[in-house]
């Protein structure tokens, strides 16, 4: 008999298209996070596989710090005019401005923690009732009892002890009134599948991961790259250093790694052989080790 | 690394395949350290998670790195010391791309068992070579077969504390072996382990000469799944309804879904349940271009030489090899909530891609799920227990047996007012 096989790039593809297809079945009004980065970058090339040749169901909506590389915003503009799709964009800044959340202070303040805020806010403000994320569950530890979907209450608050069980290919997205759900179509994708599944399709991404020379400052161990949100402290300077940046976060808390690696073979090859997680280099999860379970009981991403 | 080399590792990398699998086992039978083996042996472990395991460890006064850390999730649970649900975690090796559903073993969480369980291809279940096979063993195996695991690998745990002893391994496998001949299991595999010293987890153990089998990672990247997928009976349930109404594609119908069973292919002639409207299948669509076949489990679209009417939850298949149409329906129920499900009580269910209700009718009997036996006097069903129940839907389902089909013959139950999944069924 023939064998009929998928490789596990498929299958996981399969996998995200099936769940995708769900959320705009199952709720009324569902929204894609969208960051700039390469795992939200998958997560719109899945969501034009799964609806193709319709146009993507629902709008994307990018909560924007302000403290973006420029690249990445450029990159996200580009995408959105090229796919025809529809963008919201949600400031940090207009949280400050009104109030609602208040700036840290210090040399590592950082708006990372301020755009929950920002985030419920937006969905509150469009009544979305399930937001694409594209978060992985090999990204951190309180990431890996995450649910693909995921509820959250009417505070936007995620309940370690109170997620429904997911069996099968059943996806319960029953829901109160006020409530919402965060929905998480990579959940068995490998930071390695990502960047495998972005050179098979022949994907584009922003400039900043690739190799390339930039100022930075050395701080504690972190490279972090030249920016009008950072002042030097006494003793440290910028240097130019041939490196990358491994995910798009804020330039406040994203550190570079040095490389070489200007292509995606190379990147890939960089990935296969890295001793540290792509996590590793965000000052934000390091401040305790149980950082990010702390910001998702808040309603972070 | 040369080109050569580098196209080579990518293209491997881009055949690889997957393996689910569960692990499961009692308390301090040494789960969480075999885990923590597996992803530190295959470098799926990173500096900076070891870095503060090792902190951790130092913290809770452990002398040695403890590996078990490396797993135990949330801070909830790390403060007792317990596994409260399904934790998924990922490791690679050049053959395969592993996804683990690593489900506690506590005494009462059974509901998580099945739930890592309805996605796996095999199950690894541990027992501690100085206690053999107990109550929980059972059980493990019970759910494993229940679910239709296909394959399952008891590792027989801590063998350095029993001296390697193979006399040992042997009455273990063999008190096991006299329970799974009441199971519906057909690949069973033993294995003796160390997962703290690492003995036949990835490699092979030189204290162990008597043992002539595999390493258990050799294990996992070699076994066939194949044969997990019903490549016979052409299923597909209609996830949605594709319209671009766009000027390029003015008179384009979709049907969205994903293979569910057997193989479809342009000309085939089909027929939709519950209509029992009939077509042809044009053309298999996807972003890439069409295809020229699609089977489980991909998601694409199809499109019908008619148009007929089609919507989300009727199902796709050929004529001559049709699913069941009906509306009394025997289920193997898992229930997952603490409150007792309750006879004449109405719940939501999802079924496929579809959405109805169902009343239960009747509880035939209850399953003790460590010696097997049917409890027909005592018919309350409640949290982490399994029964066979019987219930009515509000409109007709589309369906085969689980044994047939786990898609097709799978349902949730849910409360309608809580909105929370309390129920996994297996259809009979
Ligand atoms: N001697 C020995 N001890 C082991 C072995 N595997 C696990 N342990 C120990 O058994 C205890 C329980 O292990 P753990 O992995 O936390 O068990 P879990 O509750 O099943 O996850 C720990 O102290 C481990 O170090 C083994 O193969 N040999």
């Amino acid at each position: 008999m023939k064998s009929y096989r998928l490789t596990h790039l498929k299958q996981l593809e399969a996998e995200a298209i099936f769940i995708m297809r769900e959320v705009a079945s199952q709720f009324e009004k569902p929204v894609l996070l969208f960051s700039g980065g390469k795992d939200s970058i998958c997560m719109v090339r899945l969501a034009q596989k799964a609806f193709w040749p319709a146009r993507l169901p629902f709008p994307l909506m990018h909560i924007d710090t302000g403290h973006n590389f420029p690249e990445t915003i450029a990159f996200r503009d580009k995408m959105v005019e090229e796919l025809g799709a529809k963008l919201i964009v949600k400031n940090v800044q207009d949280s400050i401005n009104q109030g609602r959340v208040v700036e840290e202070k210090g040399p590592n303040a950082s708006r990372n923690a301020l755009q929950t805020v920002t985030l419920l806010d937006g969905i509150e403000e469009f009544k979305f009732d399930a937001a694409f994320g594209g978060a992985r569950r090999d990204e951190e530890k309180a990431r890996a009892k995450e649910r693909f979907f995921s509820h959250r209450d009417e505070f936007g608050q995620w309940n370690p002890r109170n997620q429904r069980p997911e069996l099968w290919n059943l996806f319960n997205g029953k829901k109160n009134v006020g409530e919402h759900f965060r929905v998480f179509p990579l959940s068995n994708w490998t930071e390695m599948d990502v960047w495998q599944y972005i050179a098979s399709e022949k994907m584009d991404i922003p400039e900043i991961y690739f190799s390339h020379d930039r100022e930075v400052v050395d701080r504690d161990g972190v490279l972090l790259a030249k920016s009008e949100f950072i002042t030097l402290q006494k003793e440290e300077k910028y240097e130019t250093r041939r490196i990358r940046f491994r995910t798009v976060g804020d330039m406040t808390c994203t550190g570079a790694v040095e490389s070489d690696a200007d292509t995606l073979q190379s990147i890939i090859q960089e990935v296969a052989s890295a001793t540290v997680t792509e996590r590793g280099g965000r000052t934000d999860d390091k401040r305790s080790e149980a950082a990010m379970e702390d910001r998702k009981k808040l309603g972070y991403f | 690394m040369n080109q050569e080399l580098e196209k080579e590792v990518n293209e491997q990398y881009l055949n690889m395949d997957l393996l689910r699998f569960t692990t499961a086992g009692s308390v301090d039978d040494g789960k969480s350290t075999l885990i923590g083996r597996l992803l530190y042996d295959s470098k799926a472990i990173f500096e900076d998670q070891m870095d503060a395991v090792q902190q951790a460890s130092l913290g809770s006064g452990d002398e040695n790195i403890n590996l078990a850390l490396l797993t135990d999730g949330l801070r909830d649970e790390r403060e007792q010391g317990i596994t409260i649900d399904v934790a998924y975690r990922y490791f690679a090796t050049p053959k395969r791309k592993f996804i683990i559903a690593d489900t506690p073993g506590h005494i009462q969480y059974t509901r998580n068992m099945v739930t890592g369980a309805s996605t796996a291809n095999l199950a690894i279940v541990l027992v501690d070579a100085r206690h053999g096979v107990v109550e929980q063993t059972c059980r493990h195996a019970f759910i494993a077969s229940l679910l239709r695991i296909q394959h399952l690998v008891l590792c027989i745990n801590k063998m350095d504390l029993v001296n390697y002893s193979e006399q040992q391994f042997e009455k273990i496998k063999d008190d096991f072996e006299d329970f799974s001949s009441k199971l519906d299991i057909p690949d069973i595999r033993y294995i003796p382990i160390s997962a703290l010293k690492g003995d036949n987890v990835v490699h092979k153990s030189e204290n162990m000469d008597w043992y002539e089998g595999a390493s258990l990672l050799y294990t996992l990247e070699n076994v066939q799944i194949a044969s997990d997928y019903n490549f016979i009976d052409s299923r597909f349930p209609v996830q949605r309804v594709i319209r671009p109404q766009s000027d390029k594609y003015h008179d384009f119908r979709g049907y969205a879904g994903r293979v569910a069973g057997g193989v479809f292919k342009p000309g085939d002639e089909i027929i939709v349940q519950p209509s029992g409207l009939t077509s042809k299948i044009q053309s298999i669509e996807t972003l890439n271009g069409p295809l020229d076949e699609a089977f489980p489990p991909m998601a694409v679209s199809l499109t019908l030489e008619d148009d007929i009417d089609i919507t989300r939850g009727d199902t796709i298949c050929k004529p001559d090899n049709q699913p069941t149409v009906g509306q009394d329906i025997e289920l193997m129920l898992c229930w997952l909530n603490e409150k007792k499900i309750q006879v004449g009580g109405k719940y939501a269910i999802k079924h496929t891609t579809k959405d109805a209700r169902c009343v239960v009718k009747e509880i035939k009997y209850k399953v003790n799920i460590n010696t097997l036996h049917r409890i027909e006097d005592d018919k309350e069903i409640g949290l982490n227990d399994i029964g066979r129940v019987l219930i009515r839907t509000t409109s007709p389902l589309i369906y085969d047996g689980y044994k047939k089909n786990k898609t097709t013959g799978s349902m949730i139950l849910i409360d309608e007012y809580t909105n929370e999944t309390v129920g996994a069924g297996m259809i009979i």
